[in-house]
């Protein structure tokens, strides 16, 4: 990993972009770029080379990164000391950076039982769209001075300000993890069980139903995940970690197709959405896979209905991609201009208004 | 010509009748007795009469009231139970106050989904009280959680002694409904675990009423843990228990809390409760551990033997639930405690990297000596979150000024080692200076920006949270003429 501050250059970049009226696209490894609407800004701001750890303190389970930094080295910085980013980040390849993690927001397979990208993120630097350098946050699990503008970069796809550091919370590996699978043929049943399980104490860290199987990862200490494997029946799978990985880096058989791959959010128990397609359950159901060809409205109807909501995560389906209430598009638009009132950063990432 | 009444109340009679009209007459309150309840919160040394309290009981009453305060201009401050310390609830000039304690009812416990979803006047504790038959409950817990509620703890992003496994508010809500100025109603967050956009759901939380009205939440319940353990760690010096508080977490323990005394605060709790407390300990540790059995067993193992390896003089695990809650009730009991033996005391709360701890409590120490004044310490130390407790006697002429001089020295102390000023009550009116010590005028100017992109009037809870630049220049100003700008190296405007 190269050690690489760019602030100022990346600085002067964004004031010459604002000088000469220039729309930005940032990218750190352009691994995700298949992910939103397309910019429509040409000029890159490249962050890749925006790179290293600034502080890393085990004992304070905090580290603060640049956000170029690729997620494969700072995984491996943290699992040295014995630590990890616990909302499990897909890395879509060795490009992914930390930083297009964190503006995408994505979290893997333990989000439900460790928490979610927006969970881990307690501080941040970033470039506003009128080039100042703020921070906001810190280096302390609690803080409250101001509004939380760092949890808001989260998702935000650059829209709201480039980010140049982050400081995020990290947690302990766990000392021991396993995965148990049970047969069950229909969804309807894994919904039930699924739900039934969340209810208990268990150390649950991840639970999915797939090809007619429930597996559930259960992590701690070696002798309470067996006492609990043994209260849950159910067989070993031995590779279960190649599968809770095939699963966050979308390389199952399941996610090959050329259907639009879609992900659904919604409340964990929802009954399934009658909606043609393939299926797989993630996140206790709480995250839903559906490879389809479906019509958007279809899609989206079905979901808001239940009040959930529908994003196509890879495929065609482009146009309006970001689906909002009017009321909440008009609040988005404000807060977007609160941040950057020239819109030079990632603009129509969202949608052709946003 | 102005009617006597509109002379003594600057509000419109035709505003004050509609929200009669909107609320009804019983819900609203003129009487300055009855005013008088709501002239401040816990920060009971900062007081105001708001012109009149509104109590709305439906969601409806608070769009409508919301919509006629924006078109008459009158400034609107939302109180739930009251119970802030840094002074968010303390009314405005020319405004009034939104009380929430009659949207006081659960709407639903949704045992399959594991949520709860509540009016913003329920009380945090009712909340788990209520979700106890699934074997669910409410995790952040505040330590005033038999009065809080869930509206002023989304809107402090509250803690509390458990936010170091379980996370603090902003972790364990998953959907508010938000009334912006205009009277619209907002969704914000999904019934899931995420929703479309930018997070609005985690600006709001904290915003401390700066950015719309909670009138109702959707929050997540987790499943009652059937194991808990306590153990009590005395050491002979601070330095060596802050030690332990990082070897405990290199050693990759996860305690659901981790609580630190110094001296004084195990001498004047110990008095008050009878916890059999060690008393010539410069400092214990409370160390929880929960989880299933198995769990908690190898982790107490764990942690004993670490607390053993750094210094610990005498280390007690609870034999029963009894002594557990005897443990606890030291800890529990620190606030009044101090009560009984200082007329008086203030609450501080800021956040540190926790390798500072043993530097900043000497430091903090020989603040309050060069001032004449005692601190008793009490501390999240698993989160880095420090209530140092200021004593003083408002009846001395003078002490009051210097308790506060002391508390704003505390948190640019925080500042200046890495921290936060202010871990978990927020901000308010009480930490305004400070605001402009850790924030720069970039940083505060983006504040300004991002609260006009929902309330471009200023009405909702206005001169809270962000200082006036204006007010920062004076501040460091005022500090660089009393020669005691405790931090050169810091920015300063």
């Amino acid at each position: 990993m190269q050690d690489q501050d760019l602030t100022l250059e990346l600085q002067a970049q964004v004031q010459q972009a604002i000088e000469s009226h220039t729309p930005l696209q940032i990218i750190g490894g352009n691994s995700k770029a298949f992910y939103g609407a397309p910019t429509s800004a040409t000029t890159p701001l490249k962050l890749s080379g925006h790179q290293g750890i600034v502080e890393y303190e085990p004992s304070e389970l905090v580290v603060t990164v640049r956000s170029g930094t690729p997620l494969n080295e700072l995984n491996k910085v943290l699992a040295e000391q014995g630590q990890m980013l616990a909302f499990e980040p897909p890395v879509f390849s060795d490009t992914a950076t930390i930083g297009g993690t964190i503006a995408c927001g994505f979290s893997g397979p333990r989000r439900p039982y460790a928490g979610g990208a927006r969970d881990f993120v307690l501080g941040c630097t970033i470039l506003n769209g009128k080039a100042e350098h703020c921070r906001f946050g810190g280096q302390v699990m609690k803080n409250v001075a101001g509004f939380d503008v760092s949890r808001l970069m989260v998702g935000a796809l650059g829209q709201l300000g480039v980010l140049l550091d982050l400081s995020l919370r990290v947690m302990p590996i766990p000392e021991a993890e396993i995965t148990l699978y049970h047969s069950l043929a229909s969804y309807g049943q894994a919904l039930e069980l699924v739900q039934r399980w969340q209810g208990q104490p268990w150390p649950l860290s991840a639970l999915a139903y797939h090809d007619n199987h429930l597996r559930m990862r259960l992590s701690g200490s070696d002798d309470a995940i067996r006492s609990v494997a043994k209260k849950l029946g159910g067989e070993i799978d031995k590779d279960g970690d190649r599968f809770w990985h095939g699963l966050n880096v979308q390389q199952l058989d399941f996610f090959k197709g050329i259907e639009n791959l879609w992900r659904i959010s919604i409340a964990p128990a929802t009954p399934m959405l009658d909606i043609p397609g393939r299926w797989l359950l993630d996140w206790g159901g709480a995250q839903r896979w559906l490879k389809s060809t479906a019509t958007a409205e279809q899609i989206h109807k079905q979901t808001q209905a239940q009040g959930g909501y529908a994003i196509c995560f890879r495929g065609a389906e482009k146009t309006d991609w970001l689906r909002l209430e009017p009321n909440l598009l008009a609040l988005h638009k404000k807060i977007r201009l609160a941040f950057d009132p020239y819109q030079l950063l990632n603009s129509h990432r969202f949608s052709p208004e946003l | 010509m102005k009617s006597l009444k509109e002379m003594i109340n600057p509000l419109s009679t035709s505003f004050i009748s509609q929200c009669k009209t909107l609320v009804g007459a019983d819900n609203v309150i003129f009487d300055p007795e009855r005013l008088r309840v709501y002239e401040c919160d816990a920060l009971a040394a900062l007081r105001a009469l708001p012109l009149m309290v509104v109590l709305p009981e439906t969601v409806e009453q608070v769009q409508s009231l919301l919509r006629l305060c924006h078109q008459h201009n009158v400034p609107i401050v939302a109180r739930g139970a009251g119970t802030g310390l840094a002074g968010g609830a303390l009314p405005v000039v020319n405004g009034i106050v939104l009380g929430l304690s009659k949207m006081h009812h659960i709407l639903k416990i949704d045992s399959h989904n594991r949520t709860a979803q509540v009016q913003p006047g329920v009380r945090n504790l009712a909340i788990s009280e209520a979700a106890k038959p699934y074997g669910l409950y409410y995790a952040p817990d505040p330590s005033s959680q038999i009065a809080c509620t869930i509206g002023g703890n989304i809107a402090e992003n509250s803690g509390g002694v458990h936010c170091l496994k379980y996370g603090l508010t902003v972790h364990n809500v998953l959907q508010i409904k938000l009334v912006t100025i205009e009277g619209e109603l907002l969704t914000l967050g999904g019934n899931g675990l995420d929703a479309s956009g930018y997070d609005l759901l985690a600006i709001a939380i904290g915003s401390e009423g700066l950015l719309g009205i909670v009138v109702e939440a959707t929050v997540r319940l987790l499943p009652i843990q059937p194991c808990t353990q306590v153990l009590l760690a005395a050491f002979n010096s601070i330095e060596q228990a802050g030690n332990a508080v990082a070897a405990i977490i290199a050693g990759r323990l996860v305690p659901a809390g981790l609580e630190l005394m110094d001296n004084a605060a195990i001498r004047v709790t110990d008095a008050f409760v009878h916890a059999n407390y060690p008393l010539d300990a410069e400092a214990i540790l409370l160390c929880e551990l929960d989880g299933l059995s198995e769990q908690v067993e190898a982790d107490v193992a764990k942690a004993t033997a670490i607390l053993q390896a750094n210094g610990a003089v005498e280390i007690r695990t609870a034999k029963d639930e009894k002594e557990r809650k005897l443990f606890w009730a030291g800890r529990k009991a620190a606030f009044p405690a101090v009560g009984r033996i200082s007329a008086d005391y203030y609450c501080m709360d800021g956040t540190i990297p926790r390798k500072h701890l043993a530097k900043v409590l000497t430091q903090i120490n020989q603040y309050a000596n060069d001032l004449g004044l005692k601190v008793v310490n009490v501390f999240h130390a698993g989160d880095g979150n420090l209530h140092p407790l200021i004593l003083y006697d408002a009846s001395q002429p003078g002490e009051y000024e210097r308790a506060e001089q002391l508390g704003g020295q505390i948190l640019e102390l925080c500042v200046a080692v890495g921290g936060s000023i202010t871990g978990e009550h927020g901000v308010g009116v009480e930490k305004l200076n400070q605001m402009c010590v850790q924030f720069s005028t970039a940083e505060l100017q983006q504040f300004e920006r991002l609260k006009t992109a929902f309330d471009s009037k200023n009405l909702l809870n206005p001169g809270k949270v962000i200082p006036s630049l204006h007010r920062c220049a004076e501040f460091g100003q005022m500090h660089i003429h009393n020669g005691q700008l405790p931090f050169p190296e810091l920015e300063r405007f």
